[in-house]
C-alpha cells in the first residue's frame, strides 16, 4: 500500500485539484500525483480523481470539452481494468458527458449557484465508497455548484434503482435533481460520480470529516 | 471543394426543465408582453465548412452534433445547410 498513488487530473480550469491532493496526502497519508489532461500515460497511478472546478471554462456544457482530452480517452482502459475513478462535481459532469456514468447534470432548478453543507442519505455502498451499516446512514458534505441537477430518463432511473447504483440522495433536494440524486456509480462499482465535495470534509477544523471514508476507499482493490 | 454555411440549433429536450427559459418568460411578462405560452432557451452554432458535396458535409455535421454540440441525454439538435 506504501506505493499506492492516486492520480489527480488537472484540466485548465480545475480548482479543487490541490484540495483533493491535500486531503489525500495530509489527512490520509495517501500519495498523489497530478496528471495534466494532455497526458495519456496512466501506468503509474492506481486510482484517479477527477476534481471539481470549471474545466475549459464550462464552455458549451460543463465537462463537454474535457471529455475529448487525451487523458479521458485513456480512462476507458483504466476503468475496464477495474481500477477506481472518483469524479467530484465537475468530475461527475465529465464522467456523465463521456458516458462512464448515465444521465446528465444541468442547471440548478432555481438557477442559483449553491454553496452550502447538505445532509445526504447513503443509499447504496456499492463499490465500497460509503460506509453503509445496518442502519440508515446520513452524512454531511459541502456542495458548490450551479449545474448540479441530475437528470435522466425514466428507464435509466429504473435501472439505477434496480441495480443499486444510486449512492447518495439529498435529504432536502437543493437543486431539483431527479429522485434527489447526489451521487451514482457504474454497474461494476469502480466509478463514482458525486456533486458534493468529500475533500472539503476531511478535517474537524474545517467543519467535518464525513468525506474521509470516500477518499480512503480509493485504495480499495 | 464546396463550402457550406451550417446553422445548428441545439435545444433542451421537452422533458427537461429549462429554468433559464422560465426566468426569461417571467421577465417577458413583467415587461408587458402578453400571450406568452412557453419560452425555452437553446443555442445556435454557426459553422463554415468545406467538403466534397452536401452528403459528405452532412456526415461531418451529424458527427459534430451527436458527439460534441449536443448532449442527446438532455438536448435535441437540428441544422440547416446552405451552399456558399
Amino acid at each position: 500500500m506504501d506505493n499506492f498513488t492516486v492520480g489527480v487530473v488537472v484540466f485548465p480550469g480545475s480548482n479543487c485539484d490541490r484540495d483533493v491532493s491535500w486531503a489525500l496526502e495530509g489527512c490520509l497519508d495517501i500519495r498523489t500525483k497530478y496528471l495534466w489532461h494532455e497526458s495519456s500515460d496512466l501506468s503509474d497511478v492506481d486510482a484517479i480523481v477527477l476534481p471539481g472546478g470549471f474545466s475549459y471554462g464550462d464552455y458549451l456544457r460543463c465537462g463537454a470539452i474535457a471529455r475529448f482530452s487525451p487523458l479521458i480517452n485513456a480512462l476507458d482502459e483504466f476503468v475496464k481494468s477495474g481500477k477506481r475513478v472518483l469524479g467530484i462535481c465537475n468530475g461527475f459532469q465529465i464522467l456523465t458527458e463521456s458516458g462512464f456514468l448515465p444521465g446528465a447534470l444541468v442547471a440548478n432548478k432555481n438557477l442559483n449557484f449553491i454553496c452550502d453543507d447538505v445532509e445526504l442519505d447513503i443509499v447504496s455502498s456499492k463499490g465500497g465508497w460509503f460506509n453503509n451499516g445496518d442502519e440508515k446512514q446520513t452524512i454531511k458534505l459541502p456542495i458548490a455548484h450551479g449545474e448540479g441537477r441530475y437528470h435522466c430518463d425514466s428507464d435509466t432511473l429504473k435501472k439505477l434503482v434496480d441495480n443499486e447504483l444510486i449512492s447518495l440522495r439529498y435529504k432536502n433536494n437543493p437543486n431539483g435533481s431527479s429522485f434527489d440524486i447526489a451521487g451514482i456509480t457504474n454497474e461494476k462499482g469502480n466509478v463514482l460520480g458525486l456533486m458534493p465535495h468529500p475533500e472539503r470534509a476531511c478535517d474537524e477544523t474545517i467543519g467535518g470529516t464525513d468525506g474521509l471514508f470516500t477518499l480512503k476507499s480509493l485504495i480499495l482493490k | 471543394m464546396d463550402q457550406f454555411a451550417v446553422k445548428v440549433f441545439v435545444r433542451l429536450r421537452p422533458s427537461v426543465l429549462d429554468p433559464a427559459g422560465e426566468a426569461t418568460k417571467s421577465a417577458s411578462i413583467k415587461l408587458g408582453a402578453e400571450g406568452i405560452k412557453s419560452l425555452r432557451i437553446g443555442k445556435m452554432i454557426e459553422v463554415k465548412i468545406e467538403g466534397n458535396g452536401e452528403n459528405e458535409v452532412r456526415e461531418k455535421i451529424d458527427l459534430l452534433c451527436y458527439r460534441l454540440f449536443a448532449n442527446t441525454v438532455i438536448e435535441d439538435y437540428e441544422y440547416s445547410l446552405e451552399k456558399l
